[in-house]
C-alpha cells in the first residue's frame, strides 16, 4: 500500500462534514448529491466538493445513471486504519453465527 | 517479517454437528454463499477462486486440503495478504471448529490507530457496519 494513502484518508475524514457524508453513505447505501445535500445541511456545491475529495481518497465511488450520479461508500478503503485483528475477529464472528444458522437449516 | 507486521486471528467454536456436515458448509459454493460470500471455490489444491460481496472481492487460492480435517487458502483483500485455515476436530457432541487467519501487512498501519481526530468512536461504528451481514 502507498504510504501516503493513510494520510490522505485521515485528511479526508478529519473534516466533520465530509465524515458525516461518508457515514450517511455507509448507513444508507447509494445516495445522490441531492439526497446527501438534504442530510448535510450545507449547499450542494459544497457537498459536491467534499464528494470529490472523498473520491480522491478512494472512500467513495460514483455510478452514473441518466443525469444523476449515485454515490456509495467504499468501506474497504478504511481498512488500513482499523485494527486488523479486531476487525477480522468481528467479521468472522458474524460469519460463524451465519454458519451455525445455516447448519441448523440444513437439518432434515 | 517482524511480529508487529503479522496479525493472527483465532476463533474457536464447538459446533453441535458432525465434521461431514460442517465440511459441506465449508466447501460447497452454494452453501458458502449462504453464510460467507458468493464464490467459485473448488476443493482442489492450487485452485484460484474469489469471494465476492457488495463491498468488493477477496482473492483466494487453495493451499492445502485434508478432507473433513483441514482446509487452508490464501485470503488477499484490500491490500492485505493473509492465510485462512479451518481445522475440524471431531468431538463427542459434534465438531470443534478452529479458524485461524494470519495476515501480513507491509505498511505501518499501527501508527495510525488510536484517538487522533476522535477516531475511536467512528471506527467502532465502522466496525459494526463492517461486521454486519452482507
Amino acid at each position: 500500500m502507498n504510504p501516503s494513502q493513510p494520510d490522505l484518508l485521515f485528511r479526508s475524514l478529519a473534516d466533520p462534514t465530509r465524515r458525516a457524508i461518508f457515514e450517511n453513505l455507509c448507513r444508507d447505501g447509494e445516495l445522490t448529491v441531492v439526497a446527501l445535500t438534504a442530510r448535510a445541511g450545507v449547499s450542494q456545491p459544497v457537498v459536491s466538493k467534499h464528494l470529490a475529495q472523498l473520491r480522491q481518497a478512494g472512500l467513495v465511488e460514483g455510478r452514473h445513471a441518466g443525469r444523476q450520479t449515485h454515490y456509495r461508500a467504499r468501506r474497504e478503503a478504511l481498512l488500513p486504519l482499523v485494527d486488523w485483528t479486531r476487525q477480522m475477529t468481528g467479521f468472522w464472528d458474524g460469519k460463524l453465527d451465519a454458519l451455525e444458522d445455516l447448519l441448523k437449516r440444513m437439518d432434515q | 517479517m517482524t511480529d508487529t507486521q503479522t496479525r493472527t486471528v483465532t476463533l474457536e467454536r464447538q459446533i453441535p454437528y458432525p465434521p461431514e456436515k460442517l465440511w459441506r458448509a465449508l466447501t460447497q459454493p452454494h452453501l458458502l454463499a449462504e453464510w460467507l460470500m458468493q464464490t467459485d471455490f473448488v476443493a482442489e489444491p492450487g485452485h484460484s477462486f474469489r469471494f465476492t460481496a457488495d463491498w468488493g472481492a477477496v482473492d483466494c487460492k487453495v493451499i492445502e486440503i485434508e478432507p473433513l480435517r483441514s482446509l487452508s487458502y490464501r485470503w488477499d483483500a484490500m491490500g492485505l495478504e493473509s492465510v485462512v485455515t479451518w481445522t475440524l476436530t471431531p468431538t463427542a457432541g459434534g465438531t470443534h471448529l478452529k479458524l485461524e487467519q494470519t495476515g501480513f501487512r507491509p505498511d505501518q498501519g499501527q501508527a495510525f490507530h488510536g484517538a487522533r481526530f476522535g477516531w475511536t468512536s467512528f471506527l467502532d461504528r465502522l466496525e459494526t457496519l463492517l461486521a454486519r451481514p452482507e
